[in-house]
């Protein structure tokens, strides 16, 4: 009876130190990097006692989840991994705590990250020097191809012959165009063999994620420079109309069946079980894609070909303190750790992409794996969809419009981007911006 | 006092009171509260996700809006010509089913239970595991379509003129059991004295079908179809899982492009009156159905 009493009473005593412990939680999308920062942290509990738990939302969810959360102000969340796009909202709403103070008592210095992504994921207004978060994880839309049937003599000396140069990384679109089509339908072992896995997906971004990779290597701007949301001219200009129609072609024309509504994890499918040539997806995935090289495949990488000008759409989140938490102490020391070069170089070590000079310039980066120089080139070139605080509101009627003409073929290019100016105007003048 | 005897002096509608109450109650928190406030909204510019930002006061303005948006009558479109073709299919393939598991005949009750199946599945797991039938490369579906007719490569979901006849089939074979079971409750209430009587007077199984059947089931399948046609009119799990409403908005239903605007757009006041007018068109829709219902049922 005696044991018995002394084992409960342990028991007891275990379960309330461990209720007592310091932990906080960590809300971001379920994929690789994910899994990566899970087992970097390890080392930030060991460090300081503080249990980090995390939630992992799937893409097609997440921003639906998080933007709730942050809607009702929840306390589920001491830190987010948030979309780039959200920094508006999380700025002009107050969902996100400022970090100048934080970062000027700890000596966080934003001058150590690379100046695109300390852009696009932590400022607001964009290009102030107010930060609502420490860049976290850099990315961009890239491509990966199958370096393997590429290096095959008789392919290559087949394209060679049929359009009059080399069978590898395409220079332009025009190239990407003529490969794909090569690959389109083809038998290669015996198995029939499709272009390219591109971004068609209807419900969250990922058409216009991918769309946004042909406009904006054909130059197209979303507003006026010289005057704020007058876009008439500029999202629908002529550059901009024809990569539209070029987007729609190469889904006609390149993808595998059935690629109607495909985003990351079907484009990663479709290249896996060896159906395409090509894969367009985000870096965050190339370490996975790199390891699982099996069966002969062998894959290469390479930033998003340029048209009229070198661009690529921006992925990428920054890490935030969510300002309804009521462990917001622990959350900053948590960014405070991760700021840190050691940490940032373990971080990219073990798949996570880091934003920060000291990792980014190190001499051997570029050499370090098959994708950190198209990374490197990449983050050089990056352009991001709207970041205002409405840009759901914003993205929802392009992915409408756009996957209404490229897939289901309705009206004209030019059409659906009027269509999308229409909406946009629409959603600006609500928000007293125009 | 007692409680026994407080209670013994209750009245009759006291007591009848105390037990609705609750319900009452609990509608008028759940049900009622929100469609008044809703209702409010409706008339303002209000958008829930904007912290800080007092709604003003806008008339009609939403309404107008509503109605002369030419997307909301392509997605009215697109849920009407959804709802005509499944709850034509689905009364004609149950009426059917419910006719032919209406004799008696050895394995009756367990075609029955496998009729059924599908109507108790979760919609969203029939929406994702359907997008894997229809699938062109290896989708069941168009193999057994291309085993009796060879058309090649098609996609179901990927092509605006198959989709939303992808989501019909699929609708129709999840709900078509309900429409049976209802259908064949009302089979078995007929009394068998009819038929005898039928027989008698040498009326053929078509007379009788025409006379006896059809005018003893069809109450039960106009009310298999009311639910039905409730149900199909806010139709939302199933196609998102299937469609996402596309491609393009070729299968976004009416219910769909609300929860779009209302909890992605956070355009409150604005889906509100969406909702509104869907309810109100619903709500007219129900009432004359019933009315016609009753009158059938008088005859």
């Amino acid at each position: 009876m005696k044991k018995i009493m002394i084992l409960l009473f342990v028991s007891l005593f275990s379960f309330s130190v461990n209720s007592n412990a310091k932990s906080i939680t960590l809300g971001w999308a379920a994929w690789d990097p994910a899994n990566a920062l899970q087992e970097l942290t390890k080392e930030f509990t060991a460090e300081t006692g503080i249990e980090v738990n995390f939630e992992f939302v799937p893409w097609p969810n997440f921003a639906d989840r998080m933007l709730n959360e942050l809607n009702n102000k929840g306390k589920t969340f001491d830190l987010l991994i948030g979309d780039s796009q959200w920094i508006g909202a999380g700025a002009v709403y107050g969902h996100y705590v400022k970090l100048n103070d934080f970062f000027d008592k700890e000596g966080i210095s934003m001058n150590d990250f690379s100046p695109a992504t300390v852009y696009a994921y932590s400022t607001w207004p964009k290009g102030s020097k107010n930060y609502y978060a420490l860049p976290a994880m850099g990315d961009a839309l890239a491509w990966a191809y199958r370096k393997d049937w590429f290096e095959r003599p008789e392919l290559k000396s087949e394209f060679k012959k049929k359009h009059g140069y080399d069978l590898g990384v395409p220079a332009n679109w025009n190239q990407l165009y003529d490969m794909c089509t090569f690959f389109q339908g083809r038998e290669i072992d015996g198995q029939k063999r499709y272009g390219a896995a591109i971004n068609t997906e209807r419900g969250s971004e990922g058409i216009t994620m991918g769309v946004t990779a042909a406009m904006y290597a054909w130059g197209m701007e979303y507003e006026n420079p010289n005057k704020p949301y007058d876009m008439e001219g500029y999202f629908n200009s002529p550059q901009a109309v024809e990569a539209v129609e070029f987007y729609r072609k190469l889904y006609e024309d390149c993808a595998p069946p059935g690629h109607s509504d495909a985003y990351m994890v079907a484009n990663l499918d479709a290249y896996k079980s060896g159906q395409v040539a090509f894969q367009m997806n985000w870096y965050a995935f190339w370490p996975g894609v790199s390891k699982e090289d099996s069966g002969g495949r062998v894959s290469g990488f390479f930033a998003n070909p340029k048209q009229n000008v070198a661009a690529a759409t921006l992925g990428g989140q920054g890490i935030s303190v969510v300002k309804y938490s009521d462990k917001q102490d622990l959350a900053l020391e948590y960014i405070k750790w991760f700021a840190r070069p050691d940490v940032q170089q373990k971080w990219w070590d073990l798949g996570g992409y880091s934003c920060h000079n000291d990792v980014l310039n190190s001499p051997s980066f570029p050499t370090s794996t098959v994708y950190a120089q198209g990374f490197l080139d990449s983050m050089g070139i990056v352009k991001d969809f709207w970041q205002e605080p409405t840009f759901v509101e914003l993205m929802l009627p392009m992915q409408e419009a756009i996957h209404d003409y490229v897939v289901n073929g309705k009206g004209t290019a030019k059409e659906a981007l009027d269509k999308i100016i229409e909406e946009w105007v629409e959603v600006f003048e609500a928000d007293g911006k125009l | 006092m007692s409680v026994k005897k407080k209670f013994k002096g209750l009245s009759d509608k006291a007591v009848g009171w105390l037990f609705i109450g609750p319900t009452v109650l609990l509608l008028l928190a759940i049900n009622i509260y929100p469609l008044v406030y809703a209702i409010k909204m409706s008339f303002t510019n209000f958008y829930a996700n904007k912290i800080g930002r007092e709604p003003q006061f806008v008339g009609l303005k939403n309404y107008i809006k509503v109605l002369n948006k030419e997307a909301i009558w392509e997605k009215m479109q697109v849920t009407a010509s959804f709802m005509f073709w499944t709850l034509l299919l689905q009364a004609i393939i149950g009426l059917g089913l419910a006719l032919l598991l209406n004799r008696k005949f050895k394995g009756n009750e367990l075609l029955t239970t496998l009729i059924v199946l599908p109507m108790m599945l979760s919609p969203a797991v029939v929406g994702v595991f359907w997008t894997y039938l229809y699938n062109p490369q290896v989708g069941l579906f168009n193999y057994v379509v291309n085993f009796f007719y060879d058309l090649g490569s098609f996609d179901m979901i990927g092509s605006s003129t198959l989709a939303p006849w992808a989501i019909v089939i699929v609708d129709t074979w999840m709900w078509t059991p309900f429409t049976m079971l209802i259908c064949l409750a009302g089979l078995r209430s007929v009394p068998n004295y009819l038929y005898e009587a039928a027989e008698v007077d040498r009326a053929s199984k078509w007379q009788q079908f025409i006379y006896i059947t059809l005018p003893s089931v069809l109450p039960f399948l106009l009310l298999a179809l009311l639910f039905r046609g409730i149900e199909n009119f806010k139709m939302f799990d199933m196609v998102v899982e299937l469609t996402s409403g596309g491609p393009g908005s070729a299968t976004e239903l009416a219910s769909i492009n609300l929860k779009r605007e209302a909890f992605e757009k956070w355009k409150t006041g604005y889906s509100s009156a969406f909702a509104v007018i869907l309810f109100v068109t619903i709500f007219g829709f129900g009432n004359v159905y019933v009315k016609v219902m009753n009158k059938i049922k008088e005859r």
